[in-house]
């Protein structure tokens, strides 16, 4: 059984970690515990916020004592690897133009790559979403391809567009909101990843993305049509995965 | 004309907030809500209001505001501030009032809060709360996702924020009676989620520090200023939840403790987070406080998140009806002006 450590995190979270890297293996057992934890419907569990490598879970100790909810957690984690992670594909448009890709020049340069090269390696893969977190709706997606891993900007901007599709090591994130940012930022999503008049996320955790590029007029076409509220992307299928 | 407060001077950053929005974490939504839930709950309290209704959260200076409804009652609870109540737009003087009292306002009358003293927080309830619609359940503003409370950002000149009632009740005011929103020094934490990122010296000496709140804090993060607490070997995490209380230190040491806009995760090693019966003392303390944390058990934090709520229980059990004095006297008073317009329970 994989191990993990259940930590106090305040009278009313306990984190449950699995360790402290970042790959799909550990991904999957968080997202499955949160999905198991979930289908339970325990009272007193308030919420849980699943990452990388941890499942946070917020709960009332007034109605599920500590010890009461770690025993709940032994329970989920003892059906772990008999339970399949569900989620949605998504094939998600994005421009690459320059327009938007303010970086993708200067990542092409430090990578030794093309621009061209930079796009087909970033929209190559299938993407995993570990987490959602930093602002509504943006999804922490992975892996991205090795050659393209790069950290950090020195000085982060202080204000991107909101839909900016940007890299930071394995990751890549669509900014949902206008945010102070140190990612390099290679292209733009048409699709808001959060929706302000329903406040849904368009992604959720466990959900595979594969990031289709779209050109700058079908980028505007797509815009206008989400802004006029007649485009609504679906997600191409379901997908079920059970724990290593 | 639809009631409203129609805002002449937001003061230092003035939002809408209740309790806040729990149960979108997951989607990288901010908890969110009032940095003092119980001063809002004893806002609310003296406005006749659920608990949870939506109120103002003056920070630092107050706001000044126009009364655009037949009348209303409004409540003010936390810190200390000089509320004055004009008559009118031109008016040069008025009524002074404290908070942790309720009060009954007329159209064309201006309110204005003063600098507030002994806390970072005051809260103005108006009875029957603002007709904004929630979002995920909730009219908390939540500046950084910009959404909910006021076109979710704080309060600018020329707001005008609708109300639910066109009117005020016909009842008496009320104050609250000892209900203790004074500051503290000291905050009780659990230690941990990531004690094993510091040595156990280390972890004492935060347990024995004395720090000072900076003037960088703000509704995501009180910043703390003192000795430097040294992490064991690294300062970076893999990214995972935090828990409003979380006590993260980062690279150059000095702690900072997460408020109630905390996000949703974080890559900062946290030495300890404070118990949930103490947030609410936590987030109402000022730029410059002298702060100190103790280590508490689970045990222990469990005993008191009982008492305090109970003691949550027991604020609407605090109001005292402010008698008002017979009209004839009073109009007479305030013709001799001999009276400010407080009244006061003995009287």
């Amino acid at each position: 059984m994989l191990e993990y450590k259940v930590l106090a995190a305040g009278d009313t979270a306990l984190v449950v970690e699995f360790g402290d890297r970042i790959d799909r293996e550990l991904s999957t057992a968080v997202l499955s515990l949160a999905q198991g934890l979930e289908a339970e419907r325990i009272a007193g569990i308030v919420e849980t916020v699943p990452t990388f490598r941890s499942l946070m879970v917020h709960y009332e100790p007034l109605v599920l004592p500590q010890e009461c909810l770690v025993a709940r957690i032994d329970e989920q984690m003892k059906k772990l690897t008999a339970r399949q992670v569900v989620g949605h594909v998504w094939h998600l448009p994005v421009c690459y133009d320059t327009r938007f890709a303010i970086d993708l020049d200067d990542v092409a340069r430090r990578t030794s790559l093309t621009a061209q090269q930079v796009v087909e390696r970033h929209s190559g893969p299938t993407y995993h979403v570990y987490m959602l977190g930093f602002l509504p709706g943006q999804a922490y997606m992975g892996e991205v391809p090795a050659e393209l891993a790069l950290d950090r900007l020195q000085t982060p901007r202080t204000k991107i567009p909101a839909g900016s599709l940007a890299i930071a090591a394995t990751m890549s994130c669509v900014f949902p909101l206008e945010t102070p940012c140190g990612w390099h930022i290679i292209g733009r999503c048409p699709i808001p990843l959060w929706d302000h008049a329903r406040a849904t996320a368009l992604l959720a955790p466990a959900d595979k993305v594969t990031f289709v590029p779209v050109s700058a007029r079908e980028y505007d076409t797509l815009v206008t049509r989400a802004s006029e509220g007649v485009l609504r992307l679906e997600p191409v299928s379901e997908f079920a995965g059970a724990v290593a | 004309m639809n009631p409203a407060l129609r805002i002449l001077s937001p003061g230092l950053s003035t939002t809408v907030q209740d309790l806040g929005r729990p149960g979108y974490q997951r989607l990288g939504v901010a908890l969110g809500g009032a940095l003092d839930p119980v001063a809002l709950r004893a806002a609310n309290s003296l406005a006749g209001n659920p608990g949870n209704t939506g109120v103002l959260e003056a920070a630092y200076i107050g706001p000044s505001f126009v009364v655009d409804a037949d009348d209303a009652r409004l409540a003010f609870a936390g810190a200390d501030a000089a509320i004055e109540i004009l008559d009118d737009l031109n008016a040069t003087g008025g009524e002074t009032i404290e908070p942790m009292r309720s009060v009954r306002v007329r159209r064309g009358q201006v309110i204005r809060v003063g600098s507030l003293k002994h806390g970072a927080t005051l809260y103005i309830a108006v009875e029957g709360g603002f007709d904004i619609a929630p979002v995920l359940g909730s009219v908390a503003t939540d500046s950084r996702g910009k959404m909910g409370g006021w076109q979710g950002r704080a309060l600018i000149a020329g707001d005008v924020l609708p109300l639910s009632h066109a009117t005020a009740m016909l009842r008496d005011e009320y104050r609250i009676d000892g209900l203790d929103l004074s500051a503290r020094r000291c905050f009780r934490a659990v230690p941990g989620p990531q004690s094993d990122y510091f040595a156990e010296d280390e972890i004492a000496r935060f347990f024995a520090a004395e720090y000072t709140v900076s003037a960088e804090s703000n509704r995501m993060g009180m910043r703390l200023e003192g000795a430097p607490i040294r992490h064991r070997h690294s300062f970076n995490i893999i990214s995972d939840a935090i828990a409003t209380g979380s006590i993260q230190v980062p690279g150059d040491g000095q702690p900072i403790v997460l408020l109630a806009d905390h996000q949703t995760t974080g890559g900062y090693p946290k030495i300890a987070t404070v118990i949930s019966a103490d947030l609410s003392a936590l987030g109402r303390l000022p730029i410059g406080a002298q702060v100190s944390f103790a280590p508490i058990t689970m045990e222990e934090a469990a005993a008191e998140r009982r008492k305090f709520a109970a003691a949550l229980d027991e604020i609407g059990g605090k109001l005292v009806r402010i008698s008002p004095p017979s009209v004839a006297v009073a109009s007479r008073l305030l013709e001799c002006n001999l009276i400010s317009g407080v009244y006061d329970a003995a009287a």
